[in-house]
């Protein structure tokens, strides 16, 4: 199945950065995480974001969710500086448009595979069933394991349901099938690319895994803390037709 | 439910080791202040409640004799409700089986009267009946029959005696034969204490209630009174009542009415509760805010341990608010199970505690007061200054952006360690150095586990040192102080002679008398009510000591004062301070403060005796004398030497002798009484102490062990063996006590020294005295506790979860 990639044209833009950068201090040190990113990205777009290891690319993300700010440059999700918004604008924002899949899953420890999507959901407007979304990656015979009793692969998962769960505008993945098998991975991809097409969220996927960009709408190469170049498809392949 | 609160109960459930140690830690700290302060309330209100029903008075007077006639007079003052008027006389009481003379009090009674509910300072009987009274017929044959009377408790427990014994008493220079028909509590003489003494010896002072008819015959005092009782409306002041009184008294040689401030059981009984009340309320700061730190330590690690939860619940969308109240349940319920077994066991102890004080006060009942108020406080405070420290450490995590907290925490700084530069790298092997890594890149986290065990250890030493302090002060009062043997006083001042007289008798080496007169001393505004005492300047028998506890002399003109009492008088070396005396003649007089001296038990004024008669205007007078006896040699002990002094001061009829106080028995019955009572306290005291302090350590412990396991888990994966791992850990807990127990000696210190200051007041002053076994104790409780933690954590790493620990990111 092929898809006309007509978004740039007819999209509104949901994200645009200008010129942030982001740098740590540490100790003596500076370290340039990200070097002056100008980005757009459209509503309903699926982007992929691809770098090599310290590139920036959580970094970005990260502040894309609001979860992090940019040390100079604006962020604007919509209308909404994301950059100089307020810590209840930014909560907000965090709890009613963003699905955030974290890099390290970042499971509550006590909390069960289910309840760890409660969290989420309890506070959310317009969320799935808990239960629904667990399905969705598969693991309704593991609601009610607690993170230490499922395996990696199975918390990542856990992650993205917790994500998805919220039917949230836009959803961030911290590379989302990083320790998934071929089979599990396509299936989360799919999962994605649904909620994609059918709801029309707007995605963005961080991964290592460059086969995965070719279902994407868009493709960011990011080196350095810069953008190196932005790759458009105009064709984009299911996950099934994925090469990993 | 809510699944953040289902978050909390199962992390409540999966910390509940430590959940157990932190309300043992609030529960102890919370027992503290209930236990003082409801014991203190029910002892207050007790007494009150006591006064009410047994009609204590509130005004009273001695005067030397006055008609019956006078009470219409007095009873006309305005305000007055209930005048009482009796006779009270100084008697000798000899027991069978006791040769050492017993001061006694016979007060009279109309044992007719005393029943009604109106009649003032009723007697409640313990045992037996009230006496009979006698008819005029009997009282014509009332000469071979024996006299009926009632003694109080206090008096008679000692000597077990009981309804149906006999006593034999000297009123007036006759004998009589008394029984004893009751056994006898009175609101007047809670505190039993003979006159002029500050420590009660309940088996040489004895209280004896008489048919008035009966007393007054045998002292002389037919149709006369020497003492009134007064009950006044409760608009009215006593002093308005006591000026007028003195001015009816006066020519009938009143000694100046005073109300019940100057009563002495009141007073003993009130500067009692004061100590009591600067000790509960001493104990019940340090020990509630050591726990509030504590606990605001432990939350905080708590806390902090879950930062990358706290940013992800962030990142969710959780407002800063959200999670604050989230934690704020979480630390609630925590605190809450300390709370509620801190009340219950506050509760026991203090009802525990109050009646034993009941029982040592010999109050007729106990009104025990729930102290609702009191721990309504003392649980906001914790709960209120515990939350602000979660809250505080709940915003630090939230103040991070959510990208940040989720990372591990960043090593502060990547160095080799000190030790290790210093070329010691050789030495120490891998696990040892991974120790002192640790320390320098978490110093904070190290300084506040030193910074815990050292309270711990501190909070030991405050708990126990007391028992040193109050034995140094005996020490000092009783051993370099008082270095008499016998201390006698005269019923009214004599003249030089009866020294001779007294060095005449036998097994008598020395003799020293001195002479004490009733002052109220006075400077500006300040004054305070006393005795002066004047020695002879050669004086070896009682020594002044200085504030350095070496002997001072008794300067020729000036006085001395108890350093307490120069602060209190807000004077100093050279002021001059007014006296005015309250007895002989009753003149003011103005005398310059020559020093001051050290003095732990009382306040008083010291004087040459000469300059003091010369002051009173009277010729050498003595009150009394501090004697020394011969040591017992080989066939005689010492105790009989005593026995024997006391045969002949009965035989060769020396009325004049009120009483002989023996040092050794006085220190005896010191140490019964207050000794052990203030022993219960510390007991209870030094019992809450060791579970402070090993709720401390033990929650240090496993706070140490959930930071690290992680780290732990994942060298064992690397594999460092369980002991070796074991060794890590355990290591760095014994560093940490290591340097915890030299600052929490110094902490220790600080606080007692807090404590005394605390406490100090005119009946006594505790000095800042710690013994090395004190020191000792808290040290090895701190290091059991250390010991005891630490098998808990091993056995607890050795159980670890290999993969289940490195599987969830924590
Ligand atoms: N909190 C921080 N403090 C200091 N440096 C940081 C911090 N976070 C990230 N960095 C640095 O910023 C750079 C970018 O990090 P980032 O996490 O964005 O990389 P990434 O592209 O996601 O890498 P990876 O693919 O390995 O996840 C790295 O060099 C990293 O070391
Ligand atoms: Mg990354």
């Amino acid at each position: 199945m092929t898809n006309e990639n007509t978004l740039k044209s007819s999209g509104e833009k949901v994200f645009l950065t200008k010129g942030i950068t982001r740098t740590y201090q540490m100790g003596e040190v500076q370290v340039h995480a990200l070097r002056g990113i100008d980005l757009e990205l459209y509503a309903g777009e699926f982007s992929v974001i691809l770098g090599l290891s310290g590139s920036g690319k959580s970094t970005l993300l990260n502040i894309l969710g609001g979860l992090d700010i940019p040390t100079t440059g604006q962020v604007f999700y919509k209308e909404l500086e994301l950059s100089h918004a307020t810590e209840e604008q930014l909560t907000n924002y965090r709890r009613h448009h963003v699905g955030f899949v974290f890099q390290f899953y970042n499971l509550i420890p006590s909390l069960t595979a289910l309840e760890n999507i409660s969290v989420v959901t309890e506070i959310a407007d317009d969320p799935m069933k808990p239960e629904y979304a667990l399905e969705l990656v598969g693991l309704t015979d593991r609601m009610n394991h607690f993170p230490a009793q499922l395996s990696g692969g199975q918390q990542q998962r856990v992650a993205i349901a917790r994500a998805i769960a919220k039917n949230p505008a836009v959803l961030l993945c911290d590379e989302p099938t990083g320790a998934l098998d071929i089979e599990t991975g396509v299936t989360v991809l799919e999962t994605l690319n649904r909620v994609n097409q059918e709801l029309g969220t707007t995605i963005s996927v961080i991964t290592h895994n460059a086969s995965i960009s070719d279902m994407a709408h868009r493709v960011i190469y990011l080196n350095d803390g810069q953008i190196s170049s932005i790759k458009q498809n105009d064709i984009r392949k299911t996950p099934h037709e994925l090469s990993w | 439910m809510k699944t953040l609160d289902r978050k909390i109960f199962r992390e409540l459930w999966m910390i509940r080791g430590q959940v157990i140690a932190i309300a043992l830690v609030v529960a102890c700290g919370l027992s503290t202040v209930i236990m003082s302060y409801s014991t203190l309330e029910s002892l207050q209100q007790t007494r009150e409640q006591y006064y009410q029903e047994y009609g204590f008075a509130h005004v009273f007077a001695s005067l030397k004799r006055a008609p019956n006639t006078l009470l219409e007079r007095i009873a006309q003052i305005p305000g007055v409700d209930k005048v009482v008027s009796r006779v009270l006389a100084p008697a000798r009481i000899s027991l069978k089986d006791f040769v050492e003379p017993i001061q006694g009090l016979l007060v009279s009674v109309d044992f007719q009267s005393i029943s009604n509910p109106d009649s003032l300072n009723r007697i409640y009987l313990r045992e037996g009946r009230m006496p009979k009274t006698t008819t005029s017929a009997e009282k014509m044959s009332q000469s071979n029959q024996k006299i009926e009377i009632i003694i109080n408790e206090a008096f008679a427990q000692p000597h077990d005696l009981h309804p149906g014994d006999q006593i034999k008493i000297i009123v007036n220079g006759h004998e009589k034969q008394l029984i004893i028909v009751g056994i006898a509590l009175s609101p007047e003489f809670i505190y039993q204490i003979a006159p002029g003494s500050i420590i009660p010896d309940f088996s040489r002072y004895g209280v004896i209630w008489m048919e008035d008819k009966i007393l007054e015959e045998a002292y002389d005092m037919d149709g006369a009174f020497n003492d009134l009782s007064i009950k006044h409306r409760s608009d009215i002041q006593s002093h308005v009542i006591i000026e007028k009184l003195n001015v009816i008294l006066k020519p009938y040689g009143g000694l100046g009415a005073y109300d019940r401030s100057l009563q002495v059981s009141h007073q003993f009984l009130s500067e009692e509760f004061k100590q009591l009340d600067g000790m509960g309320r001493t104990f019940s700061m340090i020990f509630l805010s050591v726990t509030i730190i504590l606990l605001n330590m432990v939350v905080g690690r708590i806390i902090a341990s879950q930062r990358d939860i706290i940013a992800s619940l962030k990142a969710f969308g959780y407002s800063n608010w959200a999670i604050g109240f989230h934690y704020s349940k979480l630390i609630v319920l925590i605190v809450m199970v300390g709370i509620v077994f801190g009340v219950l066991s506050g509760l026991f102890l203090g009802k525990n505690l109050a009646l034993l004080y009941m029982d040592y006060y010999r109050l007729p009942f106990l009104d025990y007061q729930l102290q609702v108020g009191t721990i309504l406080y003392s649980i906001s405070i914790t709960l209120i200054v515990t939350l602000l420290g979660a809250l505080f450490s709940v915003r630090k995590a939230t103040q991070l952006q959510p990208a940040e907290a989720m990372r591990p925490e960043i090593p502060q700084r990547y160095s080799i360690t000190f030790i290790e530069r210093l070329g010691l790298k050789k030495y120490l092997s891998q696990s040892s150095r991974m120790i002192l890594r640790h320390f320098e890149r978490h110093p904070l986290k190290a300084f506040m586990s030193v910074f815990g065990t050292a309270f711990a250890c501190a909070i030991m030493i405050v708990g126990t040192f007391f028992m040193d302090a109050m034995n140094y002060m005996m020490d000092i009062e009783f051993n370099r102080s008082h270095r008499e043997d016998l201390m006698v006083t005269f019923v009214n001042p004599l003249s030089y002679k009866a020294v001779y007289e007294l060095r005449n008798l036998d097994g008598v080496l020395q003799v020293e008398p001195y002479r004490s007169v009733a002052v109220k001393m006075q400077s500006g505004s300040r004054s305070h009510r006393t005795a002066i005492q004047g020695f002879m300047p050669d004086n070896r028998l009682y020594q002044v000591l200085d504030t350095k506890n070496r002997v001072v002399k008794i300067p020729e003109s000036g006085i001395l004062l108890t350093e307490f009492l120069a602060k209190k008088l807000n004077v100093t070396s050279g002021d001059m301070i007014e006296i005015e005396f309250l007895e002989g003649k009753h003149q003011d007089q103005q005398v310059q403060v020559a020093g001051v001296s050290n003095q732990y038990i009382g306040l008083s004024g010291y004087m040459n005796i000469n300059s003091l008669n010369h002051l009173l205007q009277e010729d050498s007078l003595i009150s009394g004398a501090y004697l020394t006896i011969e040591k017992g040699h080989s066939e005689k002990s010492s105790n009989e030497i005593s026995e024997h002094f006391f045969e002949q001061t009965q035989l060769k009829s020396m009325p004049q002798i009120a009483g002989v106080s023996e040092k050794k028995s006085l220190i005896d019955s010191f140490q019964k009484t207050v000794g052990d009572f203030m022993l219960t306290y510390i007991v209870f005291i030094t019992v809450l102490s060791v579970a402070i302090a090993f709720g401390v350590i033990y929650n240090n412990t496993r706070i140490t062990l959930s930071e690290r396991s992680r780290e732990l888990a994942s060298l064992r994966v690397l594999g460092y063996t369980q002991s070796e791992i074991a060794y890590i850990l355990l290591g760095e807990l014994a560093i940490i006590t290591f340097f915890a127990i030299p600052v929490g000696v110094l902490i220790g210190y600080w606080m007692s020294y807090g404590f005394i200051l605390g406490i100090q007041q005119d009946l006594f002053r505790i000095p800042l005295i710690i013994n090395l076994q004190t020191y000792i104790f808290s040290v090895l409780v701190v290091i059991g506790s250390a010991v005891i933690s630490g098998l808990f954590v091993q056995r607890k790493l050795n159980q670890i979860d290999l993969v289940s620990v490195l599987k969830v990111k924590e």
